[in-house]
C-alpha cells in the first residue's frame, strides 16, 4: 500500500484508502515513541527543509521531532531570521533551497495555496504545515487518530466543530477528512463565524451550544484567534465566553461523556473554561503525543515513495 | 512459482520444532536468562511453536516477543513496494538476557541484520542467537544461525515457501521454482 499522492496539501480529495494507511502508520510509529531509543534508521540519507513563514510551537515542535525519530536530517527555515527580510522571493528562496538538495519540504506559511504552489515549481515531496485559512492536514488528522483511538472507530461518530469555522484551517481539513472516512460532522458557533457555503460540504450548523453538547460524540473545540481580528466577529469576549465557552457546568448539565478535542494554545476563560481545560489536560496533551506519530506516518509515506 | 518439492510435512515440521526446543535449553544450559522474539509474520508463530514445546519439556513459560524490522530495512529505495509497517510487540526488557532471534527463511541475512539494529534500540542483550527453521544459503552478510531446523541448498530461482497452520492452513516447506521458461 502507498499513498496515492506525492504531497500532503489538504485532505479536501484524499481518498479513505490513504487516510486510513496514514492512521494505521501512525499506530504502528505510537509503539515507537514509547520505547528507551525512540529512532529507527527509515529515512536515513533523506533531507527535510522545515520552512515556517509564520510562528508555531507544536506543528513545528512535532515535525522536528518526527523528523528525528525517523533519522532523516533536517533543517530549519524560519523567517525572520532568512533572506526573506531583504526582499527574496517565495519562488526564489525555495529553488535556492531545492537546489541543495532536499527530499521533503514541510511549508506553513499565512497566504493560502502556498503549499500547492510549492508542488507545482518543485521536486519535493510537499507537506502542508497550514496555510492561511486554507488548510492543516496533519492537525485534522492526529485530531481523527485520537477520536479513534478513543471510540475504536470513526464512521458513524457524531462531530462538531465549535467556534471561529470561517478562519479556521484546522476545521476545514477536519471536515474534509472526517466526511469522506463515514463521521457525521456539525459546526457551532456565532453566525458572523460560520461560513456561508458549509452546508454544501454536507454539514450541519448548530446555534445552541448546549445542543452541541448533547448530540455529539466529539466536540473538536477551535482556539479563537485573537490574533486575526477575531473580535470584530462578536461583541465581546465576555458574550462569546457566555454563549459558546465549554464549562464544568455546562457539561454537567447535558451529562454526557464526550470527548474534547483542542489544537491549541488554549485561551482560558474564552472558549473552554479553566476548569474544564485543567481537566481535559491528559487528553489534550495525548493530542500531542500522537501528533508526532501522525507526522512521522507521513514522512514516512511520502519519504520512502519510490 | 511452482512447486517443485514438499520437502517436510506436518509430522517432519513438528519433530524440527522439538529438536531444536531441546537445542535451544542445552546449549543455554537450561532457561534461567531466554527470551524468545519472533520474526513478523512466520517466525511469530513458530516462536509460539517452540514457546510450547519448551513449556512442555522444562514446564516454564519464557518471555515471548515479537519483531517488526520493516523500518530498519535496507531496501527502501530499490523495492518496487512500499512495505506496510506493523507493530513490534515487546513487553518485557531485554537488557542482560539471553535473545533467541527466531525466523522462517534465512537466506541474504539483511533481514536478520535488521533486527539485530531493531533489537539493540529496545536494550542491551546478554547476548543475541539466531534460530532459523530453512537455511537456504546465498548469504551476503557475515551472518550464521545457531540453530538450524533443516539446510536446504537452493538455487536463486528457486524459493522456499514455508507454510504455517495459523496463516496458511497447513504445516509444511515447499521447495518453489520460477516458472519462466528459457
Amino acid at each position: 500500500m502507498s499513498l496515492s499522492s506525492r504531497h500532503l496539501l489538504g485532505l479536501q480529495g484524499v481518498p479513505k484508502e490513504d487516510i486510513q494507511l496514514i492512521l494505521d502508520t501512525a499506530a504502528t510509529f505510537r509503539e515507537i515513541l514509547e520505547r528507551p531509543i525512540k529512532r529507527v534508521p527509515t529515512l536515513q540519507g533523506k533531507t527535510v527543509v522545515n520552512l515556517f513563514y509564520e510562528n508555531s510551537t507544536r506543528t513545528r515542535i512535532s515535525f522536528e521531532l518526527a523528523e528525528k525519530r525517523l533519522s532523516a536530517d533536517s533543517v530549519n527555515f524560519s523567517v525572520g531570521q532568512s533572506s526573506v527580510s531583504k526582499g527574496e522571493t517565495l519562488k526564489d528562496t525555495i529553488k535556492n533551497i531545492e537546489a541543495m538538495k532536499v527530499d521533503l519540504v514541510v511549508v506553513r506559511h499565512a497566504a493560502a495555496g502556498v503549499p500547492n504552489f510549492l508542488s507545482r515549481i518543485c521536486n519535493s515531496n510537499i507537506i502542508n504545515a497550514g496555510d492561511g485559512i486554507h488548510e492543516h492536514p496533519t492537525q485534522a488528522l492526529l485530531d481523527m487518530y485520537s477520536i479513534r483511538e478513543k471510540f475504536g472507530k470513526l464512521a458513524g461518530l457524531k462531530v462538531c466543530i465549535v467556534g471561529d469555522v470561517a478562519h479556521s484551517r484546522v476545521a476545514m481539513s477536519n471536515i474534509f477528512g472526517l466526511k469522506t472516512i463515514g463521521a457525521q460532522v456539525s459546526v457551532c458557533g456565532p453566525s458572523t463565524m460560520i461560513p456561508k457555503f458549509i452546508e454544501e460540504l454536507g454539514v450541519n450548523i448548530i446555534h445552541n451550544i448546549d445542543e452541541a453538547i448533547q448530540e455529539n460524540d466529539v466536540l473538536n473545540v477551535l482556539r479563537i484567534q485573537l490574533e486575526r481580528k477575531a473580535r470584530e466577529y462578536f461583541p465581546s469576549i465576555r458574550e462569546y465566553a457566555n454563549y459558546f465557552g465549554i464549562t464544568q457546568e455546562r457539561l454537567e448539565k447535558n451529562g454526557r461523556d464526550i470527548l474534547i478535542l483542542h489544537p491549541g494554545p488554549i485561551n482560558r476563560g474564552v472558549e473552554l473554561s479553566s476548569e474544564v481545560a485543567d481537566g481535559l489536560n491528559q487528553i489534550i496533551l495525548k493530542q500531542v503525543t500522537n501528533g508526532v506519530a501522525v507526522r512521522m506516518a507521513v514522512l514516512y509515506l511520502l519519504g520512502t515513495l519510490n | 512459482m511452482d512447486v517443485k518439492a514438499k520437502i517436510i510435512d506436518e509430522d517432519g515440521l513438528s519433530r524440527i520444532i522439538t529438536r531444536m526446543a531441546h537445542e535451544i535449553l542445552e546449549k543455554n544450559k537450561g532457561s534461567q536468562n531466554l527470551v524468545l522474539m519472533g520474526m513478523k509474520t512466520r517466525g511469530e508463530f513458530l516462536a509460539r511453536r517452540i514457546f510450547e514445546s519448551i513449556e512442555q519439556i522444562e514446564k516454564i513459560e519464557l518471555p515471548l516477543g515479537v519483531l517488526d524490522v520493516t523500518l530498519y530495512r535496507d531496501d527502501f529505495r530499490t523495492r518496487l513496494k512500499q512495505p506496510e509497517v506493523s507493530v513490534s510487540n515487546i513487553t518485557f526488557d531485554i537488557n542482560d538476557r539471553d535473545v533467541v532471534i527466531i525466523d522462517d527463511v534465512l537466506y541474504t541475512g539483511r533481514t536478520v541484520r535488521s533486527a539485530l539494529n531493531a533489537l539493540m534500540d529496545f536494550g542491551r542483550p546478554r547476548s543475541i542467537q539466531l534460530c532459523v527453521l530453512v537455511d537456504r544459503g546465498h548469504r551476503e552478510l557475515p551472518i550464521r544461525a545457531d540453530y538450524i531446523g533443516k539446510n536446504i541448498p537452493t538455487s536463486n530461482q528457486e524459493e522456499i515457501k514455508v507454510k504455517m497452520k495459523e496463516i496458511d492452513g497447513e504445516d509444511a516447506i515447499y521447495l518453489m521454482e520460477n516458472s519462466v521458461k528459457n
